[in-house]
């Protein structure tokens, strides 16, 4: 057999104590993961039935479901990503792909990092000034969109970006070679390369507009806005010039706005709403792996 | 310039940021003649390459002066199209890019973008390339694979049969032989000497005696300035230049 030096036994000792500290870490992450939810679970158990997700708020938040701010938080995602998505990806690829690396490049990506670094409660107050007020929309799901896009608008910038980078260059220069123009190059080689990616970016932010309440508090959400019991407007409850309730805002108004809300509801309420958030992260995931799967090098 | 002249080098001074790539350089390439162009490493080689299809675009810290003129057009100017340029200039790189397509989708990628359909003529350009490029036997059987898995030899021969896929008037090679095995180098020179009747072909290589087994006018650069140039029996055999005469000979480079 070989013997170690007393130098390999240091080393593998190193090796050893590199690999528990991180585990123990990691660990420490799955920890309050796991407690909030087993948390949230076991208080909202004796609320939680069908029932509850498929009805409107009752008697003053008191009895019946969640139905609407559900209805409402889904519009508002959708809005916001069909709103920020485009714009976001396509800023994307001008900045990585046709951009030159000049002072107007660089003041453009500039302001993207400010806008990502701005709090959201400031978001809601230009979005108030500037969509509420100044565009007229009034306190509507639009305005609460349009606010809601500026807010993930860098973020999808940025993760566009990272996408594409992610690319390799010598790729599109052997395009280039070949007499192909820089959008027949981004269509055919960079884009269905870069899509998990940009996916990724783009479906993490609905979880983010999902959760958010302060860029809506001012632009568009109210505090009670049923949805009808039949009828067209059941299968399209907001127009998107009304005003309209949204789950990050209905779990406050149980808490804090109205009395006599069992706590029961109050927990199954959170757990609706972060059942929500992880169902499309896992969606999010799960779309992100088929992609990488099928990615071509 | 008389009609023999295909490509024509005028007084090209190339800089990147402070550093001179090459420096006056002026000569001629001819028409439906196979020119090699040699000398050591920072030469300046593939600099002329990169002129030659406007590829020098990409090089962001890169400035020139002087004309490189192609069919009498200077394709250094500012107005001159460069995607109508390259589409008539077939280039290979000497680090092999198999695309993320296709075998068959990597060859077909030019013709495809020139508004070709899919039809048998477009499977017969595709066979007839990767045959040029002595890749046919070894992926006729998996076309639709990707070009990525392929071995790096395999893929330097993609890279070839995708620059012969538009029928380039003429053929640019940096070390295309780089990856690819002493036989099927010498079969694919073999196909270059056919090819030469109609196409113009410059060859960037560091080894010497491929240079001279094929090409039939050569340039020999050292440190961005054109040394000697002229037939390559002439150049090699009774070399004017002492640097020339040493570097084919295999005293320095």
């Amino acid at each position: 057999m070989f013997s170690s030096t007393p130098r390999e036994k240091r080393r593998r000792k190193i090796e050893r104590i590199a690999a528990v500290t991180c585990f123990l870490f990691t660990m420490l992450l799955v920890v309050p993961v796991l407690a909030i939810l087993t948390y949230l679970v076991v208080r909202a158990w004796p609320a939680l039935s069908l029932d509850f997700i498929l009805e409107n708020p009752q008697n003053l938040m008191q009895s019946g479901g969640i139905w609407a701010p559900l209805v409402g938080t889904f519009c508002l995602v959708w809005l916001t990503l069909a709103i920020s998505a485009p714009i976001g990806i396509l800023a994307g690829i001008y900045l990585n792909e046709y951009a030159r690396d000049n002072w107007f490049t660089r003041v453009v990506s500039l302001a993207v990092v400010n806008l990502a670094g701005v709090p959201s409660i400031v978001h809601a107050l230009f979005g108030f000034g500037a969509f509420v007020l100044t565009l007229g929309m009034g306190k509507s799901l639009l305005a609460a969109s349009c606010t809601m896009s500026v807010m993930t608008l860098p973020v999808i910038i940025t993760s566009t970006r990272e996408a594409l980078a992610a690319v390799p260059i010598s790729f599109r220069m052997a395009c280039w070679n070949m007499g192909a123009t820089r959008w027949q190059t981004i269509r055919t080689i960079v884009l269905p390369n870069s899509m998990s990616g940009i996916l990724t970016g783009v479906i993490l932010q609905i979880s983010r507009t999902a959760g958010e309440t302060a860029p809506i508090l001012f632009t568009g959400v109210v505090f009670y806005a049923p949805v009808a019991e039949s009828g067209f407007a059941s299968i399209l409850p907001y127009s998107v010039d009304q005003p309209f309730m949204a789950m990050s805002m209905h779990l406050f108004t149980l808490m804090t706005q109205v009395r006599g809300v069992s706590e029961e509801m109050q927990y199954a309420t959170a757990v609706a709403l972060v059942g929500l958030i992880l169902l499309i992260s896992g969606g999010a995931i799960g779309l992100r792996t088929w992609l990488r799967n099928h990615r071509r090098w | 310039m008389n009609s023999c002249t295909h490509i024509q080098f005028d007084h090209l001074t190339v800089h990147y940021g402070e550093r001179i790539a090459l420096q006056d350089v002026s000569f001629t390439i001819p028409r439906h003649a196979i020119t090699a162009i040699i000398g050591p490493a920072n030469a300046g080689k593939t600099t002329l390459l990169k002129c030659i299809n406007r590829t020098i675009d990409f090089e962001s810290t890169a400035r020139w002066n002087g004309s490189v003129y192609v069919n009498q057009v200077d394709v250094m100017h500012k107005k001159c199209d460069c995607i109508d340029l390259r589409r008539r200039i077939g280039m290979v790189f000497p680090l092999p890019v198999g695309l993320p397509l296709s075998v068959y989708e990597n060859v077909a990628y030019t013709p495809r973008r020139a508004g070709m359909k899919s039809s048998p003529e477009l499977d017969a350009l595709v066979e007839d390339c990767l045959r040029q490029a002595m890749l046919w036997d070894e992926v006729k059987d998996r076309l639709q694979h990707l070009g990525t898995r392929l071995s790096g030899g395999q893929q330097q021969r993609l890279t070839l049969a995708r620059a012969l896929s538009h029928r380039p008037e003429i053929l640019c090679l940096d070390e295309f032989s780089i990856a690819i095995d002493p036989v099927t180098t010498m079969k694919i020179e073999d196909i270059l000497r056919e090819m030469k009747k109609t196409t113009t072909i410059v060859l960037v290589t560091n080894l010497v005696q491929q240079a001279r087994r094929l090409s039939d006018t050569t340039a020999f650069l050292s440190s961005g300035r054109l040394v000697e140039t002229g037939e390559t029996e002439q150049v090699f055999e009774h070399s004017a230049n002492e640097l020339t005469r040493r570097y084919v000979c295999g005293e320095f480079g």
